[in-house]
């Protein structure tokens, strides 16, 4: 992997992507919410792709295993009213930004107890109120939408910051850098969260990128740009909170390039011959976001009897989740008319 | 006690080969563990435990080909406080879903697209003794503009040259002096960006007016416009509104060549979500533009670059607001209904003179609102006149005038006296060329010999 390198001439601290437990600055308490949250994703994901197998869940399904360290290392930086946007590998960011689980899994299912009345499904769900803003489905698209909505901030200036994320493959796209120029121009508060999974569906980013260093896209627009181990739950903290900072003071967009790795396919009919099993193997054993935090809360001397309390809250929850989402009955056909239009007022 | 099932890798597989078990009996897994590995002609995938517990038993052989979806393949026994999914489940959940009846048509007035609640609408009402004053196409545009502006701190406009250029086409001319470079925004030649940028703002609450130099270069930003703007509603269950304005100039300039003179109210006037509004005169050129700016959804607004310079008597009254989704009989007429809109519904008035002078009285249609089609205003003059001609400038394939027949023929077929005409641009590129162009566009000359058709005549 890559050394960090720092793509701007700002100067300070390069962020340390080395995958062995260090000390970072989370105090106990924050270590505990790291696990529970990042367990409760990949124990959520585990069962959304057992759902699939059965038959419950249609269509498209992209989990997000092997990245929760991201959505949930940025959430603890995130201030209220911040607005976080994505592509369609969504529910980890739903789940981190405090969407019910219930409502996530039963929008896999198309179901009336959807988060979208089970009309929007595993690419399109949304909540103004956890300041998530989809889950969409053209790759590219929610960065274009996410300078927006740090336009709006700006225009408000209400003090908020946008997080857009996209993937490696997006970031080929050309309206990600009509957005970089237009967000640096206008010095809008965004950060730019690239999560560089390696993988753009079965095309590795080498057979892909002419430059792979995708922090260093920013650069012919001089936004600066950092390399962080996505893997690591407080490196992303870290990073991320920079990052917030330089967005929010008025210094306009800032980029974060999160190495990281996705376990699962791309989606759930995914041949998988684009790389080998040893290589996701040896990710799994070497990198796990879980497993390295773990190695964290040992060192805090967290128990194992708080690590199964846990566990156990997790599980009930995700089990939940999947009973709702099996037994809410499908929505009415009457809801296939509603919410095309908003009526205008008189 | 749980039962693994076989499980589906896409929506369409219905058996497998069951690869490879992980485990045996008496093993104890826990929630996540891979179990067992399957694959069809396409792919590969791992089976995972559901939950906790000791493998009682493996009921399918490894190797075994064309094992159904939802076969139990394993049983696991232990303390299951989790509410697995059970293995009857699927059978019962993954039945295809009732097909939803397509409901009856309310009145013979609705058509079959979704639309939205039936109210009156009706053109605001001219105070007796209101002054008339004249003006531009491009001056109401503008005036329509700023009042919202100054109604409402969230309006604000962007797009290429509209501040310190005022204007590519003048439409935004001094706003940049009132409202200043906050609410009156410059952007880069980039518009597949600031179309998505608004839109974004749009999704945080804001009312971006988007302008397009032209609508053709809009086709850059196409995706943004029906994706994102169109959809949000409907996909995020009425979370996400989107109240946005694209505006600019639509349709055939002068010699501008193909790439620049194209209409776009067919593309747009097919997407759910969307409002496409394409006024004629200077009167609803604001009171339109003043509604679509209010309006809660996004809403395509085409103008037309021929028309800018118009001039047309405007009541001087405070507030002029014009509804969406309402035509206007510009003409009554008792032979043959005559459908048009934007600058056709000019075309279309000159036509109906040349045919008055030749005995055939046209009634002339202003549709002014393409999306929602106010259908019900043309099947009722149909009814009356029995005939129909539909113009305009765009292609005539799939057209608006091919959906306006459709539905003539939906909801008055047995008041045709004629076949239904068409006048539109001819099937081609617009050429360059002054004759071919000339040739190319619909003319009033095409519309009177269309309506004579009709007429027998």
């Amino acid at each position: 992997m890559a050394r960090a390198t720092k793509a701007s001439t700002k100067t300070g601290k390069g962020p340390d992507t080395g995958v062995k437990a260090r000390s970072g600055g989370a105090g106990r308490e924050q270590l505990l919410k790291y696990y529970r949250d990042m367990l409760l994703i990949r124990r959520f994901e585990e069962r959304a792709g057992q759902l699939y197998g059965m038959g419950l869940i249609g269509g498209f399904c992209h989990l997000y295993i092997g990245q929760e360290a991201i959505a949930v290392g940025m959430e603890s930086i995130r201030k209220p009213g911040d607005q976080i946007i994505t592509g369609y590998r969504d529910h980890g960011h739903m789940l981190a930004a405090g969407m019910e689980s219930r409502e996530v899994m039963a929008e896999l299912t198309g179901r009336a107890g959807g988060s979208s009345k089970g009309k929007g499904g595993s690419m399109h769900m949304f909540s103004t109120e956890a300041g998530f803003y989809g889950g969409h489905g053209i790759v590219g698209a929610q960065v274009s939408l996410g300078t927006g909505l740090a336009l709006a901030n700006k225009y408000q200036d209400n003090g908020n910051v946008a997080f857009a994320y996209f993937g490696d493959g997006a970031a080929n796209q050309g309206q990600v850098y009509e957005s970089f120029n237009m967000a640096q121009l206008w010095k809008l508060p965004v950060v730019y969260l690239i999560e560089n999974n390696q993988y753009a569906m079965g095309t590795s980013l080498e057979r892909a990128a002419s430059e792979t260093h995708l922090f260093k896209r920013g650069v012919s627009f001089r936004i600066p740009g950092e390399e962080v181990d996505g893997m690591d739950v407080e490196a992303v903290a870290e990073a991320g909170a920079r990052a917030a900072e330089h967005a929010r003071s008025g210094e306009g967009p800032y980029i974060l390039e999160m190495k990281t790795y996705r376990y699962r396919g791309h989606s759930m009919s995914d041949p998988a011959k684009y790389r080998t099993k040893e290589e996701v193997d040896e990710v799994k054993k070497t990198r796990d976001p879980i497993d390295h935090l773990r190695e964290k809360l040992d060192v805090a001397k967290v128990t194992e009897d708080e690590l199964k309390a846990i566990d156990a809250e997790v599980k009930k929850i995700v089990a939940d989740a999947a009973e709702f989402a099996r037994t809410s009955p499908e929505p009415q056909p009457a809801e296939l008319y509603t919410d095309v239009y908003l009526e205008a007022a008189e | 006690m749980t039962d693994i099932l076989m499980p589906a890798l896409s929506p369409t597989m219905e058996e497998g080969t069951l690869a490879k078990w992980h485990v045996k009996v008496g093993d104890t897994v826990k929630a996540g563990d891979v179990i067992a590995e399957i694959e069809t002609d396409k792919a590969t995938m791992e089976v995972e435990a559901v939950d906790e517990g000791t493998v009682e038993a493996l009921l399918i052989d490894a190797g075994t080909e064309e094992v159904k979806v939802n076969t139990p393949i394993a049983r696991l026994s232990g303390d299951d406080e989790a509410p697995a999914p059970k293995a009857d489940a699927p059978k019962v959940e993954s039945k295809a879903p009732e097909t939803p009846k397509a409901p009856e048509p309310a009145d013979e007035g609705e058509g079959p697209a979704p639309v939205l609640p039936k109210k009156t609408l009706k053109d605001p009402e001219v105070p007796d003794g209101a002054k008339m004053v004249t003006i531009t196409v491009r001056d109401a545009l503008r005036d329509a503009m700023a009042e919202e502006m100054r109604r409402d701190d969230k309006v604000f406009l962007m797009g290429e040259e509209v501040a310190q250029y005022q204007g590519a086409y003048k439409v935004s001319r001094e706003l940049l002096q009132e409202f200043g470079d906050r609410r009156v925004i410059d952007t880069p030649i980039t518009e597949h960006g600031f179309a998505g940028l608004g839109v974004g703002a749009a999704m945080a609450g804001l009312k971006p007016i988007v302008e397009f130099m032209t609508w053709n270069f809009a086709m850059q930003a196409i995706d943004q416009i029906i994706n994102s703007a169109a959809k949000t509603l409907y996909m995020s269950g009425g979370q996400i509104k989107s109240s946005i304005v694209f505006r600019g100039p639509n349709g055939a300039a002068s010699r501008v060549g193909a790439q620049h003179s194209q209409d776009y109210s067919a593309w747009y006037g097919q997407v759910p979500g969307l409002k496409v509004v394409a006024p004629y005169d200077a009167a609803d050129a604001k009171g339109l533009l003043k509604a679509a700016i209010r309006d809660p959804n996004p809403v395509v607004f085409l103008e037309h670059e021929m028309m800018y310079g118009v001039e047309f008597d405007i009541p001087d009254v405070e507030d002029w607001v014009v509804p969406i989704g309402k035509a206007k009989v510009r003409r009554e007429g008792a032979d043959v209904t005559i459908t048009a809109h934007s600058r056709m519904v000019g075309l279309a008035l000159k036509a109906a003179e040349e045919l008055a002078a030749e005995g055939i009285d046209a009634e002339v249609i202003d549709l002014r609102t393409i999306r929602p089609l106010d259908h019900e205003t043309i099947v009722e003059s149909v009814k009356k006149t029995n005939r129909i001609v539909c113009t305009e400038e765009g292609w005539g394939p799939m057209g608006v005038g091919a959906e306006i027949v459709a539905r003539v023929i939906e909801h008055a077929f047995d008041y045709l006296d004629a076949p239904p005409a068409r006048v539109h641009q001819e099937d081609v590129p617009l050429p360059y060329a002054a004759n071919l162009e000339a040739l190319s566009l619909p003319s009033v000359d095409k519309i009177v010999k269309a309506a004579k058709a009709v007429c027998y005549k």
